[in-house]
């Protein structure tokens, strides 16, 4: 009966076992991918338009030429998604617009689940007065509702460049992971091998670094690649709101020229909607997928057979 | 919460996050010693410490950053109407309700009191309007819409999560968990996007133009047949949009939740009494699976106002997200900054109500928290 009164006791379920100790990121990502199948397809989606992104844009325009010719002109098989209301091809803007995107939900949640997990693992291992600080700021910041903190903000500064919209969404984006950084390490703390090390006298910084954190790799990367889509879901919604930085080729501002200028009358215009769009929602399916795969390692009861 | 800034997303913060959901309450009690009422104060003094912080932040968002909005409004004034300094000041004065002459912290016990009168000032778009009225004629449709949608969603969620569960590895499963994942990924907003372009105006199926607003325009507010129809009507397409969003996280959680909880000894224990299945997947299973549930629905309430912001601006319905987003374009600050302070103010409220509600439903955050974890 003890377990029913203290849920905390049964709460962390496999931790990747500690006998390989130099265990690289790389090596976890690719056996927590390798052990779903649709985690590796969502993994090999993400990789098809990462390359399409970063390799495709060489061999297109770097300003799409516009043809006044051809404005709101239907798909075709040499421009197979039609063009847009000025007369531009629209798969070489989707070729093109996807590194911003890319670029921003990346850096967004490298910058939250570096504030996350170091803010997470001190409040967590020190805990007493430092824990209820950053608890009691979590709680705050947490309850704000990130789309509209971010649609008031772009109201009162313009957000001129990537780099800001980058800063900014990922400032705001950390108190979801910090909760279950600090949730988890509160458990790992509580391991044979870590009280060892405290035991040995290793020193806090070192206990953290290299015992606790090393073992929540998939754990921090699977928050990590929520925290990605989360970036990319208030990104395209600040540019449909018009809020983000308009210039340049970008899934967030085609979505908004695309719904604003005209697409929506003219049924030959589909695709001029919808490439971007469908991009978006790809990108999207692709993370959640691999996040997935990362948390049936963690909880292998979800796992199928 | 990962994901709750989202508005669809709440599920999925349930799902990742509930391994530490629990472990945590003990350690958010522990401040409050012994005693539930002394929890029960303890939270409430949280929550308005909250709002406090919450409203002295969008103080000096306002006032003190570079280019803040009173003097741009001051400015705008002086070089629009040629007004002098002290006359534009002092329309920016009530507009803001404050005194830009007066020293910070007076203004800053100014707006305080205010608040607690609940005047926040009047709109820069629509003079002559209190915030707080404007806020009144919005809010209500998107509580309405938003609302229902996610209980529909929350009960259709649980059900089949629990099917989910139990046939565990059978095709159904296979679909279901397939149809969650590609559903609860797609950004809600551009899910509303692809329904209108797809079956508004490809397949010409729904009629966009007509469905727009939160009422026809010739329709009177009143209680009848005919009105509520006509609401529900407009209501339609954001309420699909976010049933559709939100279900697949709620399958989700409680598919694992289930699983975990048919996993426990007391399971066991009732299998081995001989206790119907019918009973022990109820009154065993489902309501213990339902707990972790429970605090992110009644968190996902307190986002409802918030949520919706994109989905009403796509398909044109006329509730909270609609004015913010007008608000937004027009740089009305009073709105904004009212806005703000009101989503915010139910999102801790909805808190405060999860956290209770918990200690209340599952006596075992009572226990450990009285028992003073390490």
């Amino acid at each position: 009966m003890t377990q029913i009164l203290d849920p905390s006791a049964t709460e962390f379920k496999a931790p990747p076992p500690p006998d390989e100790p130099r265990v690289g990121v790389f090596r976890t990502v690719l056996r927590a991918l390798m052990r779903s199948r649709t985690g590796f397809v969502g993994f090999l989606v993400l990789l098809f338009i990462v390359l399409v992104c970063l390799i495709g844009p060489f061999f297109t325009p770097d300003n799409v030429p516009t043809d006044v010719s051809k404005q709101f002109a239907p798909p075709s098989l040499a421009h197979p998604l039609g063009f847009d209301n000025e007369g531009r091809d629209v798969l070489m803007q989707v070729i093109n617009g996807g590194r911003p995107v890319l670029f921003v939900g990346f850096m967004a949640a490298l910058i939250s689940t570096v504030i996350a997990v170091v803010f997470g693992a001190l409040a967590a291992y020190l805990g007493g007065r430092v824990d209820s600080l950053i608890v009691t700021v979590t709680d705050i910041v947490l309850t704000v509702p990130g789309i509209i903190l971010l649609a008031v903000l772009a109201a009162f500064y313009r957000v001129g460049s990537s780099w800001a919209l980058a800063v900014i969404l990922g400032v705001l984006g950390w108190p979801g992971l910090l909760r279950a950084v600090r949730a988890q390490v509160f458990s790992l703390k509580e391991r044979e091998y870590v009280e060892a090390a405290r035991l040995l006298d290793l020193g806090t910084t070192r206990i953290v670094i290299r015992e606790i954190l090393p073992n929540m790799a998939s754990f921090i990367l699977m928050n990590f690649v929520i925290g990605m889509t989360n970036a990319i879901y208030n990104l395209a919604g600040l540019y449909l709101l018009g809020l983000a930085p308009m210039e340049g080729d970008n899934w967030g501002i085609m979505i908004n020229f695309a719904w604003t200028r005209g697409a929506i009358f003219y049924q030959s215009s589909f695709f001029w909607i919808m490439g971007p769009v469908l991009a978006i929602c790809i990108l999207q399916l692709a993370l959640v997928t691999m996040s997935r795969s990362f948390e049936e390692i963690l909880n292998p009861r979800l796992r199928h057979n | 919460m990962a994901a709750t800034d989202r508005g669809h997303g709440a599920p999925v913060t349930a799902q990742h996050e509930s391994p530490g959901e629990r472990s945590e309450r003990p350690a958010v009690l522990r401040f409050a010693a012994s005693g539930t009422t002394r929890y029960v104060v303890g939270r409430i003094l949280k929550a308005f410490f909250t709002i406090y912080v919450v409203a002295t932040a969008t103080f000096f968002l306002l006032r003190l950053l570079p280019g803040n909005p009173v003097e741009v409004y001051i400015n705008q004034q002086i070089a629009q109407y040629g007004m002098s300094y002290q006359d534009a000041a002092n329309q920016a004065a009530g507009l803001f309700s404050f005194n830009p002459d007066e020293p910070l912290p007076v203004q800053y016990l100014n707006y305080l009191a205010g608040m607690a009168r609940g005047d926040f000032g009047e709109s820069l778009l629509s003079p002559g309007s209190s915030v707080l009225s404007q806020i009144g004629a919005y809010l209500p449709w998107t509580l309405f819409s938003v609302g229902t949608a996610l209980v529909v969603s929350f009960l259709l969620g649980i059900g089949l999560g629990m099917a989910m569960a139990y046939r565990r590895g059978s095709v159904f499963d296979h679909v279901m968990t397939f149809f969650a994942s590609v559903t609860h990924s797609v950004p809600n907003f551009l899910l509303a996007m692809m329904i209108i372009v797809f079956f508004g105006v490809q397949l010409e199926l729904l009629p966009i133009g007509e469905m727009r607003g939160s009422y026809s325009p010739g329709v009177t507010p009143e209680f009848s047949i005919a009105f509520v129809t006509d609401v529900l009507y407009h209501a339609s397409l954001p309420m699909f949009v976010y049933v559709l969003t939100t279900l697949g996280g709620w399958m989700l959680v409680m598919k694992s939740s289930t699983i975990e909880t048919l996993g426990e000894d007391y399971v066991t224990v009732a299998r081995a009494r001989g206790l119907t299945d019918r009973r022990i997947q109820f009154q065993y299973v489902g309501r213990n699976a339902m707990l972790p549930l429970f605090t992110s629905f009644v968190l996902s309430l307190g986002f409802v106002v918030g949520g919706s912001i994109l989905v009403e601006q796509v398909t044109q319905y006329q509730g909270i997200g609609f004015l913010l987003f007008e608000a937004v374009n027009r740089r009305d600050y009073p709105v904004l900054q009212g806005i703000l302070l009101i989503v915010t103010t139910s999102v801790i409220v909805a808190n405060l109500a999860a956290d209770l509600l918990y200690s209340r439903i599952d006596p075992r955050v009572r226990i450990t928290g009285n028992g003073g974890r390490s």
